[in-house]
């Protein structure tokens, strides 16, 4: 969770570099493209869609009961289930675990819950060797990058980045001339690695109340080899990951897969239940899974409950204009693009994070594009109203708002203001344009404004039709 | 109109008597035509007549108050609406020539008066009453333009707020359709945000930049001579950053066209 200080001048470096432009597009432009072939193949999309937003509202309306039903079938699996209230609550009892068993390595699958509740760091602090499993996280654990997507973390790297990465990391990179060239040297330096952890720690796609399993996919099968080979597996899972059964399940990952990727189905999906049994021939001894608030039943109270639904595919970053031209670091939050933007405000503080509900144009295809539905815009406006009541806006906009609304109210003032404006715009204009004007510098900067001429509809109305 | 007992106070039904009225209509031209475009007013002034409408421009308008809106002045948006409410409730349909601001009236005032006793009904009321300028022709006129033609090649750009509130699509192209001699070209992207969004592209300039810098190589790449749109914000947007590239490509409101304007000056054309 890196936190640059200011959202401007993040973005200005997002914007002054090629590179990220070249990289984002590439990755997003790829998943937008499967995405809507794998929709034009799904007629039953808005319905499948209606019914995973319906499982979610559901089980987020009966938390208590889907939490205990869990936590009981899980504890009969012979699954050790812990609570945190907080991030840091999750990081100590994970931590504990490890220092319990004498742990020295540790071997993550991707989970961005782990991201937001920091426990790369917590693991790192403890003095355990942290080996990041997931080929992305492993890119970005050798750049030192916080990840930038939420299913793609090294996507702000482009191939040719990550071969010089691996050229510098690798104890055995080879000549790096293809990407399975690539793939392969990242198998050769994270094979020993699974096999001589001591723990695996992965996140979960699902929580299934009624088997206490937990579901996680995955395209590379890390995830398997993070939590089977070690000793002790411990999984770290916000409580919103809940779903009924494994029917239900299976209908949220028809719809996370497909928005996500575009696939059908991930390479891997693993149903992960309790620690070995005497018959298994492999599995973890341990098998313990955190269940995390850190704020989720706050949102319940804030007016976010339907941000819960979301299911993490990332479909909304893709398709944002925004996150597709400043990329995920310009957010400086564990979750980028518009579900980020709704998010982050809760996690952080919504005066540090003011800039991201507002830095967004509402036009609704994040909402589009949701494969539950949840209605972003909507969410983020209220964002802004909460900004505004509390007073966030800068003092120049909120005086320019005001003026303008006293005006808005007075017809004839607005007339007397306006025809104001309108005489003296075109005292900028060059052949019809205006390229500078004084208080304009964030429309003129970038692009020109016709001039204005004749006065207002109003005025050439009135004259018109003599009235 | 007829009132309809029983149901909540205020609520109008629209049933008419067959011929003998024409339905009187409020032209809100929108604060960015008003100031910027007024040639959209009289064209929106035109097709509404021409599709059997008696249309009225109130003096008394201003703005839909969107800016307040989109800046999270929830308080501020309601003071705009209820005004807004009271000056328009008067006629049979609201006709606004933009995407974004009739879906202000028709999906947010709505929203924002509904805990609002004395208020709510009436901004039902007239959100059911009110459409986009585009939509009103084709849909709830059933209109189609006669004799206009045009010999040009033209892309359309989907307003975001049109196209995803109020499901205006089918209805410029079929409008368009009509017009003799315009040749429609795809637009790639058509419906990806522009990077307007309001007071956005001056709180935010360099995203917004980058965004529309991104439509204007689409629109310069489908070929079209002029680019149209329904919505008059996106629009200076798009023709701003064309004209800064130095495109020869030029913006009209498709109700222009509709009216058989397009021989007129294009947006930032001087006659």
């Amino acid at each position: 969770m890196n936190h640059a200080p200011d959202f401007d001048s993040r973005v200005a470096a997002a914007l002054a570099n090629p590179t990220l432009k070249v990289a984002i597009e590439r990755t997003t432009g790829t998943a937008r493209t499967k995405r809507a072939a794998a929709m034009a193949a799904w007629p039953e999309f808005p319905a499948a869609r209606a019914l995973g937003r319906d499982i979610k509202d559901h089980v987020i309306e009966n938390l208590a009961h889907y939490l205990v039903a869990f936590e009981k079938n899980a504890d009969a699996a012979g699954t050790k289930v812990h609570w945190a209230r907080t991030g840091e609550e999750a990081c100590q009892i994970v931590v504990d675990i490890c220092r319990k068993a004498g742990a020295k390595s540790v071997t993550r699958a991707k989970s961005m819950l782990g991201e937001e509740i920091g426990l790369p760091h917590a693991l790192e602090a403890a003095g355990l060797e942290r080996v990041e499993t997931d080929l992305a996280e492993h890119i970005i654990q050798l750049a030192g990058d916080p990840p930038s997507h939420i299913v793609w973390p090294a996507l702000h790297k482009t191939r040719e980045q990550v071969a010089e990465l691996f050229r510098a990391h690798h104890r055995d990179p080879g000549a790096m001339a293809t990407v399975e060239a690539m793939v392969a040297s990242a198998r050769r330096q994270l094979r020993e690695k699974f096999m001589a952890a001591d723990v695996g720690i992965s996140g979960a796609n699902f929580l299934v109340a009624d088997t206490g399993a937990v579901c996680t996919v995955t395209n590379e099968g890390n995830a398997e080899l993070t939590t089977t080979p070690p000793r002790i597996h411990i999984v770290t899972a916000g409580i919103e990951k809940l779903v009924p059964s494994t029917a239900h399940a299976m209908a949220m990952l028809r719809l996370l897969v497909r928005s996500a990727t575009g696939a059908e189905l991930t390479q891997y999906t693993t149903f992960h239940n309790g620690p070995k049994r005497a018959q298994d021939r492999d599995g973890p001894d341990e098998f313990h899974i955190v269940l995390v608030d850190a704020g989720r039943t706050r949102m319940l109270n804030e007016g976010l409950a339907e941000m819960l639904r979301c299911i993490r595919c990332g479909a909304c970053l893709n398709h944002c204009v925004v996150y597709r031209q400043i990329g995920g670091h310009a957010y400086g939050a564990t979750y980028p693009g518009p579900m980020g933007s709704v998010l982050t405000p809760m996690l952080d503080g919504l005066e540090q994070a003011q800039d991201l509900p507002r830095a967004c144009t509402l036009n609704g295809q994040c909402q589009e594009v949701c494969p539950v539905a949840i209605p972003l815009p909507t969410l983020l406006r209220g964002w802004r109203e909460k900004s505004w009541q509390r007073g966030f806006e800068p003092a120049r906009v909120r005086w320019a708002l005001a003026l303008w609304r006293f005006t808005a109210m007075r017809p004839r003032l607005y007339e007397f203001a306006g025809n104001i404006g309108l005489r003296i715009m075109p005292l900028f204009a060059h052949g019809g344009w205006i390229s500078r004007m004084p208080l304009a510098g964030g429309w003129t900067a970038h692009r020109d404004m016709p001039s204005p001429s004749g006065g207002t509809f109003l005025a050439q109305y009135r004259r018109r039709f003599k009235k | 109109m007829p009132k309809c007992a029983g149901l909540e106070q205020n609520v109008t039904l629209e049933i008419r008597p067959a011929e003998n009225s024409l339905p009187h209509v409020a032209l809100f031209a929108t604060c960015l035509v008003n100031a910027m475009r007024p040639a959209v007013g009289f064209a929106a002034l035109a097709l509404l007549e021409q599709a059997g409408c008696r249309v009225d421009v109130p003096q008394g308008q201003t703005c839909c108050g969107q800016p307040a809106l989109n800046s999270g002045d929830a308080e501020g948006t309601r003071q705009i609406a209820r005004r807004n409410i009271e000056m328009l409730e008067p006629f049979d349909h609201v006709v606004v020539p933009s995407g974004s601001c009739a879906a202000t009236i028709r999906l947010h005032y709505p929203e924002l008066l509904a805990h609002d006793p004395a208020w709510a009904a009436r901004a039902r009321n007239l959100a059911a009453r009110t459409h986009e300028l585009l939509s009103y022709l084709a849909d709830i006129r059933g209109w189609l333009p006669e004799g206009i033609s045009l010999e040009a090649s033209a892309t359309y750009h989907d307003s975001c707020s049109g196209l995803r509130e109020l499901g205006l699509k089918a209805q410029p192209r079929k409008l368009l359709a009509a017009v003799n001699d315009l040749t429609l070209r795809k637009l790639e992207g058509e419906e990806t945000c522009c990077g307007f969004g309001g007071t956005f592209c001056v709180k935010y300039p360099a995203i917004s930049n980058a965004i529309v810098d991104e439509k204007a190589v689409a629109v310069e790449a489908s070929g079209a001579a002029l680019l149209l749109g329904g919505d008059l914000g996106c629009l200076l947007n798009m023709a701003g950053k064309l004209h800064r590239r130095g495109a020869a490509v030029r913006a009209f409101h498709a109700a222009e066209i509709l009216a058989g304007m397009g021989d007129a000056p294009a947006i930032g054309e001087t006659p």
